[in-house]
């Protein structure tokens, strides 16, 4: 996508990231992303970002399946090749109700995850630049983008006012690129490989 | 007053930041641990070489897996006749198998949907092994169905597609083709479940890693995950939806798996009970199963303070309440056979069952002493708490679902409507023997596996639940709830 410069603060609680993100905020500063290790209830909202339309693209999904199942057994047992079954009816639903129910959910759960892995831009062999590694283990990393309005030095000042416990600059590619892990590696040293 | 007041403010922040919960529940994380020791805890087994303990329980497993395949090469070769199977007990072993591991199966998917969405807080201990386990256990199971076919490179034609045979469907009626699609929609999402909860934990581990091949692993199987508070908004909306619809797929599965039976016309099948009766005992097999392998895992990994003695006993708890469900359905199915007057439906249960004296008689009490009676040890607290009690009832629950397995399919069809087709005893050979072995020893070595490679717990969800349910949080939260209660019952008083 693009390389920005971001000025990166480590908070060791979610306490003082919580107050931290609205302070920020109202601060006028871009947060660019809050990496945290574990899920933290509201924290989207106080960064300000909308709810996820994950689930209406599952109900999607999920009525296709309801929908391919129907149409498609309705279609076999009627048109394509309508076989007797001890006399039965050709349109027998009540029969039909599990396979339904399973192509339901099937086709929401695999449209769901493939979804969700497209949003995040997550699949095997993506690399992406990682501002600190510990944001899996135990620290709350607020980067902030530095836009040509943002002094650095004042940006500095003020994340230490609010309780980072360690704060740096990198200069990061925002998109993901085809990458190895046990490389040290940035997406500039794949010149024309970047593909987002 | 005023200074009442401010102490109460100082309370409410403190729980505020604290996340309240009831002193009442005991901690689910059991000891002094920040987030940075839940991530040590955790990943410490996959970053240690493996024990000798691991390679012997592994190398058996491998063993137990190639008699396996051994014993499918025999049948595919010389056809299923190499099966004990005869004219009326055409599901022997191989469907018995069946069904037991798809009951196993169902305890890992009850485990992280179900009690997800009843906000279970215990769950995050266990349900990582439990679906995993739930993953071995389907695939295990599909096998038997598989090779049953005989010619099983045609077992494709099980699936719907325009084929050149006219094209000629498979029947969509069938209850053995609802099972087809029950079974692999129930291993798809689990896995897609699992997995994607799996996503966070496997960045953990490479984030930490040192090891090249570790970083290269962790790198390729963790899709490149961050973090980022939007992921996890997601991560969120995905886990609760797929929650949702796993909550009836569970259920869903063994009703259909009970389907075909209780859709024919044998006696001792034909019966309306079967689908909740299928269910409650798949949830029994399932958290017995867990309970053996969690057993040893948090001893052998040292997991003790995260998979506590709390977690122990509420499984015991579910698993008396799931036996005790499963005695009604056996009393049930054995009332409505003789209330029911139907001769052949009579017979199939008070001949071929209870009769003690009849050829299977004694498989009969087999099954209800280890399900029904043995689980009521754990109405005693003492007994759900003692980690060698429970780890032998495990066991003996699982042998007596297998068993309840092998009583509704072979007491029913091995005397059948032709008294002369009467089959003489039915005794699997060493090869349907080898073929259950090996499915053990698939199991095993992908739980092997597992445990050596993935973190067994999850361990954003345990950070998640750690400041709410972890014992150093709620120490401190006990002087903060006795003295605000103590302040509002004070100050409610005054106010009138």
């Amino acid at each position: 996508m693009a390389v920005k410069k971001f000025v990166v603060g480590y908070f060791e609680d979610e306490g003082p990231l919580f107050t931290g993100v609205k302070k920020v905020r109202a601060a006028g500063y871009k947060i660019h992303d809050v990496y945290t290790p574990m899920p933290i209830h509201g924290l989207d909202k106080a960064m300000g970002l909308r709810e996820t339309s994950l689930h209406t693209a599952g109900f999607i999904y999920g009525i296709t399946g309801t929908t391919t199942a129907l149409s498609g057994i309705s279609w076999i047992f009627n048109s394509d090749w309508p076989i007797n079954f001890g006399g039965k009816s050709h349109f027998d639903l009540p029969a039909w109700v599990p396979i339904t129910f399973e192509l339901t959910v099937l086709f929401s759960a695999v449209g769901m995850v493939l979804t969700f892995c497209y949003l995040c831009q997550m699949a095997p062999f993506v690399r992406k630049h990682h501002f600190n590694l510990r944001s899996t283990d135990d620290q709350f990393t607020m980067v902030i983008e530095c836009t040509e309005k943002t002094n650095e030095a004042e940006l500095t000042a003020f994340l230490q006012s609010i309780g980072a416990k360690g704060i740096n600059t990198q200069v990061a590619e925002t998109g993901w690129w085809l990458g190895r892990y046990d490389k040290e590696q940035t997406h500039r040293d794949h010149t024309g490989a970047i593909l987002a | 007053m005023a200074g009442g007041s401010g102490r109460r403010r100082k309370a409410q922040n403190t729980m505020a930041s604290l996340k309240y919960e009831s002193q009442v529940r005991p901690p689910l994380v059991v000891g002094q641990k920040d987030y940075h020791n839940v991530t040590e805890d955790i990943v410490r087994p996959i970053e240690a070489s493996p024990t000798r303990a691991w390679w012997i329980g592994f190398i058996i497993s491998v063993g137990l897996l190639i008699f396996g395949i051994i014993s499918v090469t025999h049948e595919v070769i010389f056809g299923v006749g190499q099966w004990n199977l005869n004219r009326t007990i055409g599901w022997g072993w191989d469907i018995t198998n069946f069904v037991w591991w798809v009951g196993i199966g169902h305890a890992g998917t009850l485990i992280s949907a179900i009690l997800l969405l009843f906000r279970q807080g215990w769950r995050t201990g266990v349900n990582r092994a439990a679906e995993a386990m739930t993953i071995f256990a389907v695939m295990c199971a599909g096998q038997f169905p598989i090779w049953h076919m005989g010619r099983v490179w045609m077992a494709f034609f099980v699936m719907p597609y325009p084929n050149t045979r006219g094209p000629l469907w498979p029947n969509f009626n069938s209850p053995l083709l609802w099972d087809v699609f029950a079974i692999s929609t129930y291993f798809t999402v689990s896995l897609l479940f699992w997995y994607s909860g799996l996503l966070p934990d496997l960045a953990t581990v490479r984030d930490r890693a040192k090891l090249k091949w570790r970083k290269i692993f962790y790198g390729l199987t963790s899709f490149g995950w961050t973090g980022s508070t939007k992921h996890w908004q997601r991560h969120e909306a995905l886990s609760l939806v797929l929650a949702g619809l796993s909550t009836p797929l569970v259920l869903s599965v063994h009703t259909i798996v009970s389907f075909d039976f209780a859709t024919s016309i044998v006696p001792g099948w034909h019966t309306t009970i079967f689908p909740p009766y299928f269910v409650a005992g798949a949830i029994f097999s399932g958290f017995a199963m867990v309970q053996t392998l969690l057993l040893v895992t948090r001893k052998v990994l040292k997991l003790e303070e995260y998979i506590t003695m709390e977690h122990i006993e509420v499984m015991n708890k579910v698993i008396v309440l799931t036996g005790s469900i499963v005695g009604v359905a056996y009393l049930t199915e054995l009332f409505i056979a003789w209330y029911g007057q139907n001769k052949f439906e009579g017979w199939a249960f008070m001949q071929n069952r209870v009769n003690v004296f009849s050829p299977y008689g004694w498989s009969y009490y087999l099954m209800m002493g280890c399900n029904v009676l043995s689980p009521q040890i754990f109405w005693f607290r003492k007994m759900r708490r003692n980690l060698t009690v429970t780890f032998f009832m495990s066991v003996i629950v699982n042998i007596g679902m297998w068993f309840e397995r092998f009583v509704i399919i072979v007491t029913s069809v091995y005397r059948d409507y032709l008294p002369s087709s009467w089959s003489t005893y039915y005794r699997p050979t060493i090869w349907e023997i080898g073929f259950y072995m090996g499915t053990f020893g698939l199991f095993f070595t992908c739980y092997f596996l597992f445990s050596k490679f993935f973190p067994v717990i999850a361990i954003a969800e345990i950070k998640h639940i750690l400041k709410k349910s972890g014992a150093i949080y709620k120490e401190k939260m006990d002087g903060v709830e006795k003295e605000s209660v103590e302040e509002f019952a004070h100050e409610y008083a005054h106010a009138h």
